[in-house]
């Protein structure tokens, strides 16, 4: 194991040197440094182009420079830009700006996605099936740029002006109702009567939610109350008991149910806590709510003690993070207000000069998120949703899986404890192998988005012939692919014992 | 359907008709009907970008040209309408200027199929050189092996390091002026490596295998062991990713012409054209729909023949397909 990683990261040191000499001798030849200042006028140009020769080193080879840079980056320096300033400091602002977009973005891709391709697989060959394998492969022809700039206008600023006066058309309300209609029927196995109840159902929860939501004009206001958060905290703990242990022995469920219901109880109770908390307030009390389920599953377990905290603990933290985004709904329309009732940004990473609680922060946070990993998220979504389709397929037809259910053991069972848990697997390789897209995806939304990120960096560095910021970002991301690269083998190793690293 | 024909009788348990592998490919392919739905609109949008505005000196059938600025009519809105009159609409009929016009009134139909004319050419040129870079070094790093394989091998490396659009934009800053045939080319030199890497997986296999030691048994050489032995029997693999290589070239060369670094005014290319007219959006939104209707056409119709290639060439993957 760490003769495998110490050759890995000799071979990768290599690699990526050759790699750091083949960008910056082509940055370096990419066109004219100077442009810019060949067109200015007055007496200041010669001067100007003799500093950025001098700055720049451009009157010795490429490389003479590659190795000035190289020598720099050991002493631990990035260079400066064409400008002077300091890359190092340049990259850190745009570093922690791109990662909060691709790390959302990324989480939400497999979570969905995931889900999406198992219950994609369990439901082969249905209409739902047929349904998903359209939209992957629309999500693969699509230019993520077109689509970035579609949901500017449509999403953010359509729906800014339509927050002005939040009321649901019949018309709309009508569509929508019929394609939850359509997907639930294609979600149900079973006669066409079993798919029409899911039709009318799935179609008549629509209309009555909606038509609520438009007439109470929820959308100006929003918020789940206390009401909304126990029907929703307790949906999650029976949903959440069902998926891990089943409802053949009460304990777990008992113990998720108490989890939800002091969840609940504590949102109110903790309400000046709440009002205005830290990040680190926060963090302390999602490490409280873990313990405390802990100790409820460990209490009301019985025989499913391990199933029961884990369902308790996940509940709990669900619960938590239902209270975090009621809490967020509710100063919704206060910072409405203060931008001027654009709440959904479309350029930038949070509004200028803007100060508020730690929920109005968060808000502006989250509205200038939106967009951007929307975007970001319909790009890898469509290769999860395959890959844990054909993985989950594949696992499902092998032997292990066909004794289990000769067993008699039920079929909650075989799926999430036999089947997901190897299917899974091929995914983890995926996640490494998908952030390089990631990285690159990045660079079309910062651009089209105006975020001062990693992509604008890159960008901006390659169009002015200037190697420093190019480089510095390769260093992030080139780095970022091999130790990822080598993280995925290591685990993949680690979660199939028949792979040995060698 | 004649071609089922046989296939019913052999299910009577008639006579068995014997079939070359590429006769069983093509029957394969043609039975997915996705795949044909899209080779049928892959052909299409083909046709329509070259006979409309003509190649070259070639003239088409569209009178206008993408070159000529016109006054504007009607505020430069598209005139195509696809509702018919009973239906409310304006009937189906083409108008002067079915995509409209932009803001010097060039007619906006012809300057996108002048687009999808390059991009569509880019996205070929690229498959093709990467195709057989590709197939080469992997071939010969599969075949001879030892200092060649190494050789190859870390340059792939070297290469998949570095995100694909990466470093084809810093190619693309590079060469973009030269024209979009060299770009093309560039483009395709630096995105070999995955291609490479799967033919030489295969060369790796195939060259321990029985009919290779016979043909270097009799005394082939080395080259006509490669060509004539073993590369046939890779030509699956190379074919579905050479498809799939022309999907994700017009999405790369259009992203790489969108962040400026792609093909260059006065080229026009699909990419090209959303980055020009991006700022058009809330004036004159048609300007930015054509071009993304025309990438997303092209993009998804030969995602669906890789598809249906895919398959084709490796039945058991029909029942399990990624």
């Amino acid at each position: 194991m760490i003769a495998f990683i110490a050759r890995r990261l000799v071979t990768s040191f290599f690699v990526l040197l050759a790699a750091t000499m083949v960008i910056f001798g082509l940055t370096s030849i990419a066109g004219d440094p100077l442009a810019d200042l060949r067109e200015l006028p007055g007496p200041d140009r010669e001067r100007r182009m003799a500093d950025r020769i001098e700055r720049m080193n451009l009157d010795s080879p490429v490389w003479v420079r590659y190795l000035s840079w190289l020598g720099n980056l050991f002493r631990g320096s990035l260079g400066v830009n064409r400008d002077g300033q300091d890359v190092g400091v340049l990259l850190r602002e745009a570093l922690s700006a791109t990662l909060q977009l691709v790390v959302a973005a990324t989480v939400l891709a497999v979570v969905i996605g995931v889900i999406v391709g198992i219950i994609s697989a369990l439901r082969q060959y249905s209409t739902f099936d047929y349904g998903v394998t359209l939209a992957a492969f629309v999500c693969f022809s699509l230019p993520l740029f077109w689509v970035a700039v579609m949901l500017k206008q449509y999403i953010a600023i359509e729906f800014n002006d339509w927050l002005r006066d939040p009321v649901i058309p019949p018309l709309i309300i009508g569509v929508l109702a019929v394609a939850a209609g359509l997907i639930w029927a294609a979600i149900a196995i079973g006669d066409r009567r079993t798919k029409l109840t899911a039709f009318g159902a799935g179609a008549a929860v629509t209309v009555v939610t909606l038509t609520l939501l438009s007439a109470t004009r929820w959308f100006a206001d929003p918020g789940i109350g206390v009401v909304g958060l126990a029907v929703l905290a307790g949906g999650t703990a029976i949903g959440l008991t069902v998926l891990i242990s089943g409802l053949q022995y009460r304990g777990p469920l008992y113990a998720a149910l108490a989890a939800a219901g002091i969840g609940v109880l504590l949102s109110e109770i903790l309400d000046p806590v709440l009002a205005d908390p830290s990040w680190t307030e926060m963090f302390g009390l999602a490490l409280v709510t873990a313990a405390v389920c802990a100790g409820l599953g460990y209490g009301l377990g019985g025989l499913l003690r391990r199933q029961a905290i884990t369902g308790a603990v996940a509940t709990g933290l669900v619960t938590g993070g239902l209270i975090f985004l009621d809490r967020m709904l509710q100063s919704f329309a206060a910072y409405s207000d203060r931008v001027r009732g654009r709440p959904i940004s479309t350029i930038g990473s949070r509004t200028p000069n803007f100060t508020g609680d730690f929920w109005e922060t968060n808000l502006d946070a989250a509205g200038h998120l939106l967009l951007p990993t929307m975007a970001l998220i319909l790009i890898s979504l469509a290769t999860y949703t395959r890959y844990s389709r054909s993985s989950m397929l594949e696992v499902m037809n092998l032997d292990y899986v066909r004794t289990a259910r000769a067993k008699g053991l039920p079929e909650r069972t075989v799926i999430t404890k036999h089947a997901f848990r190897n299917g899974m697997i091929p995914i983890t390789t995926l996640m490494a192998v998908d952030f390089a897209s990631v990285i690159g995806g990045a660079i079309v939304t910062e651009n089209v988005f105006g975020w001062q990120g990693m992509g604008n960096l890159f960008i901006e560095g390659l169009q002015q012939v200037d190697p420093a910021p190019v480089m510095a970002f390769f260093i992030v991301s080139g780095t970022a692919i091999v130790v990822f690269n080598m993280l995925a083998d290591i685990v993949y190793a680690y979660l199939d014992p028949r792979i040995r690293l060698s | 359907m004649t071609i089922s024909a046989p296939a019913s009788g052999a299910a009577q348990g008639m006579t068995v008709v014997a079939r070359t592998q590429g006769q069983m490919v093509r029957r394969r392919f043609f039975r997915h009907r996705a795949a044909l739905v899209g080779m049928l609109a892959f052909g299409g949008v083909v046709l329509l970008a070259f006979t409309s505005i003509g190649i070259g000196p070639i003239p088409g059938w569209w009178d206008k040209s993408y070159l000529t600025t016109g006054s504007l009519v009607n505020q430069g809105r598209p005139t195509l309408s696809v509702v018919p009159q009973f239906l409310g609409g304006e009937g189906i009929r083409f108008g002067e200027h079915p995509f409209g016009q932009d803001n010097i009134g060039i007619d906006y139909f012809a300057l996108t199929m002048r687009g999808a004319q390059q991009s569509i050419t880019v996205a070929f040129i690229v498959a093709i050189v990467a195709t057989t870079v590709g197939t080469l070094a992997g071939a010969f790093a599969g075949y001879f092996r030892k200092l060649t394989e190494s050789v190859i091998m870390r340059l792939t490396d070297v290469m998949i390091t570095i995100p694909i659009l990466i470093i084809a934009a810093i190619v693309g800053r590079t060469f973009g002026d030269s024209g979009i045939v060299i770009l093309a080319v560039c483009i395709g030199l630096v995105t070999w490596p995955t291609l490479g890497r799967l033919v030489r997986g295969e060369f790796l296999s195939l060259r321990e295998k029985e009919f290779v030691e016979a043909a270097r048994a009799v005394g082939s050489s080395a080259g006509r062991i490669i060509f004539r032995h073993v590369l046939p029997n890779t030509i699956g693999v190379i074919i579905v990713s050479a498809t799939l290589a022309v999907a994700n070239a017009v999405l790369l060369e259009s992203a790489l012409s969108f962040l400026g670094v792609g093909v260059q005014p006065p080229d026009v290319s699909l990419g090209q054209l959303i980055d020009t007219y991006r700022s058009a959006m809330t004036t004159r939104p048609w300007l930015f729909w054509w071009p993304g209707v025309f990438i997303i056409a092209i993009a998804l119709s030969i995602n669906f023949i890789g598809d249906g290639l895919r398959d084709a060439f490796d039945p058991r993957q029909t029942r399990v397909r990624a």
